[in-house]
């Protein structure tokens, strides 16, 4: 249960070292976004959600059935939309209106 | 270099979580005193509702009342509760749930308008984005001034009465020594005290927040305030691996529990209250006859959408799980396991003991939500009702208090005892591997995942031994950075809260709730000499318990001292 941010996509914000509930993403010498304690994080993909530009991958640890995927999410004012990657590249697109409750 | 940074203010609260946010509002709304809320990490995000949460479990439904409420969780806890504690909180439910549904929190509503209930005390919502909407209605006001990054240490204390507390920043090398005249503790509950499900790279992916390391329990304790119920540990019935929660399937879509063979076994066991769902899938498992699962396979298409929408709101590891298996709930049953056990006031009933208005036995010191004990299942709803009815009691006594400093030699003295982990020679040991020595001994020991959470007292005599060894190596543990700083005093604050911990489960010479508190010694409950509560006060280095009578629901119960 980890994330990664993608260097190359990184703005330097720092919203994401922010707003970590543990303290766990911090800045290289490059000003880019990193997990500098990726087996502490607890998967709650505030980071995920905070990014702006859709940098952050979050994936299921390997000891918990991970299987290559992962996902990231692109937030647009009352939707979410929820993108999940499996390993064959197979993308699903998941939409959440942020205003409607869930049904269970 | 460390410059020391002094704060006065009419109210700290120490955790800005659900409760203390929501205490922080209430406080703002009725009046124009200060408040400030210290938070170890962004409130935006922070505490066990980082990701989100799947319902308000805590909620007065149709034909309920909050007598029947309280009831309910006298039941389901075994008679062991405050049930005056309850029912201050039953009396609030519905107004706090109006009250987040006016910040923002999606609440599911029928054609009247009426919110659809998910169970008999359950309201369906979407709660992904419950902290942030919390967050932003307090950074709204200006007489609350929010210290996002503060990790406080300890209470500044003085004849007997909490003035403040001191802690650092992990973002500038500062310490913080804050003085209030009242402090209310809202610092949630232990996680990571045990060996958790996911021991290796996962070890993170549990039930509880873990970076909600009992903090506040420990200020208490070293404080020398009253503590209760501890051994009333909580351990959560969740999905295995992803340790998502399972009420989301089993009442949103009413599912059952079967093992391997696709038997229903919860019924065998007894009446299905919390603990007994859990303690039938732990007895299965050991009598081979696991894996245990909810039964979901043949639900509908549109059912498993809705499933998967639901846990990317609250916990999305489920929903990558079902997606990148190819599958999902509808062709397969979702195995379940027990987790670690926690010590959470918000379940369980761990945590300070409080009089009605939620002090503490230190004088000007409240304690509300995860840690404060007492009223288990007060959930999210429970812990707002907490906030404001410390903040009522808050707003009437304030006028009598006022701010008293430690002198210079005392808070030089304090910050030396925060950086001296900077200077220390290099260890033997790592913060990891005192870490992992607390989970091991905790797990074999004290009752953890692997002993099916059984424990007895030869057991404990292990296991608290080897806490006071632990207490003393973190001394020797040694800080490279902040956030280093930070670890050692999550494990320290582990470590006190264990040591406390022991000690309750010693003391309860019965069994009275299946797997929070299995004592080996002592299988059966006793309800002719156990319908009491357990509580410690800590003193000169030794918990020392103290059995107090159960407080009924029509009682205001004040501390003897005040």
């Amino acid at each position: 249960m980890s994330i990664q941010v993608n260097k190359a996509k990184c703005v330097s914000c720092g919203q994401c070292c922010d707003v970590c509930p543990g303290n766990l993403i911090q800045k290289d010498k490059n000003d880019k976004a990193y997990i500098k304690y990726p087996q502490e994080c607890w998967g709650c993909t505030a980071c995920v959600k905070e990014c702006p530009v859709g940098a952050i991958k979050y994936h299921l640890g390997i000891d918990i059935g991970g299987k290559g995927g992962y996902l990231y999410t692109k937030n647009r004012g009352d939707y979410m939309d929820w993108f999940i990657v499996s390993l064959d590249r197979r993308k699903h697109q998941i939409t959440i209106n942020k205003k409607e409750s869930n049904k269970y | 270099m460390f410059e020391i940074k002094t704060i006065e203010t009419d109210v700290l609260i120490i955790g800005g979580g659900t409760a203390g946010c929501f205490c922080a509002l209430t406080i703002s709304e009725q009046s124009d005193l200060n408040v400030v809320i210290t938070d170890k990490a962004h409130i935006k995000r922070s505490g066990c509702l980082a990701a989100g949460v799947n319902a308000l479990n805590a909620y007065i439904g149709k034909g309920e009342t909050p007598e029947s409420f309280v009831d309910y969780v006298r039941g389901d806890s075994e008679g062991v509760i405050r049930e005056d504690l309850v029912y201050t909180i039953a009396q609030r439910l519905n107004k706090v749930a109006r009250r987040l549904e006016e910040l923002g929190v999606p609440i599911l509503k029928d054609q009247n308008g009426e919110y659809v209930q998910r169970g008999p005390r359950s309201v369906k919502i979407n709660g992904e984005n419950i902290k942030p909407l919390l967050a932003e209605a307090v950074l709204d006001k200006d007489n609350i001034n929010v210290l996002n990054h503060v990790n406080i240490v300890d209470y500044l204390v003085k004849d007997g009465a909490v003035v403040g507390a001191v802690g650092f920043s992990l973002k500038d090398n500062r310490i913080y020594e804050i003085y209030a005249k009242k402090t209310v503790c809202a610092t949630g509950g232990a996680a990571g005290l045990y060996k958790p499900n996911n021991p290796a790279f996962s070890r993170h992916k549990m039930w509880y927040s873990p970076f909600n390391t009992g903090a506040g329990y420990a200020m208490g304790v070293r404080a020398g305030a009253e503590m209760t119920t501890f051994e009333m540990r909580f351990i959560a019935l969740r999905c295995k691996d992803t340790i998502a929660p399972t009420g989301t399937i089993s009442q949103g879509i009413n599912t059952v529990q079967v093992n391997a063979k696709g038997e229903e076994y919860v019924g065998k066991y007894g009446e299905p209250t919390t603990y007994m769902r859990l303690y039938a899938t732990v007895m299965e498992n050991l009598k081979g006859n696991g894996p245990c699962f909810l039964k979901t396979r043949g639900i509908t298409r549109e059912q498993q959408n809705e499933l998967i929408k639901a846990y990317l709101n609250m916990a999305p590891a489920q929903a990558l799980k079902w997606v990148e298996m190819n599958s999902g709930p509808a062709e397969e049953n979702v195995e379940i396991e027990g987790t670690e056990p926690y010590i959470v006031g918000g379940h369980a009933a761990s945590g300070y003991w409080v009089d009605a208005d939620r002090r503490t036995t230190i004088q000007n010191l409240y304690a509300i939500g995860d840690v404060a004990g007492g009223s288990p299942k007060k959930y999210v709803t429970g812990c707002l009702a907490e906030g404001e009815i410390a903040a009522m009691s808050i707003l009437e006594t304030i006028k009598e208090g006022h701010i008293v400093r430690l002198n210079r030699d005392e808070i030089s003295r304090k910050s030396k005892d925060i950086l001296h982990f900077f200077s220390n020679e290099p260890p033997l040991y790592t913060i990891e591997e005192v870490e992992g020595a607390m989970q091991k001994v905790m797990d074999e020991y004290a009752g953890g995942i692997s002993m099916a959470y059984i424990y007895n007292n030869a057991k404990l005599a292990i296991a608290a031994k080897r806490i006071e060894e632990l207490l003393t190596i973190v001394e020797a543990l040694k800080a490279e950075s902040v956030h280093e700083l930070l670890s050692i005093f999550e494990i320290i604050d582990r470590l006190f809260v264990c040591k406390v911990l022991i000690k309750h489960l010693e003391a309860r010479q019965e069994t009275r709730w299946r797997c929070y508190q299995e004592n080996g010694d002592y299988p059966q409950k006793d309800d002719d000499r156990w319908m009491k509560y357990v509580n410690s006060v800590y003193k000169d280095g030794e918990v020392e318990i103290l059995l107090r009578d159960l407080v009924g629901r029509d009682e205001t119960y004040e501390h003897p001292s005040q």
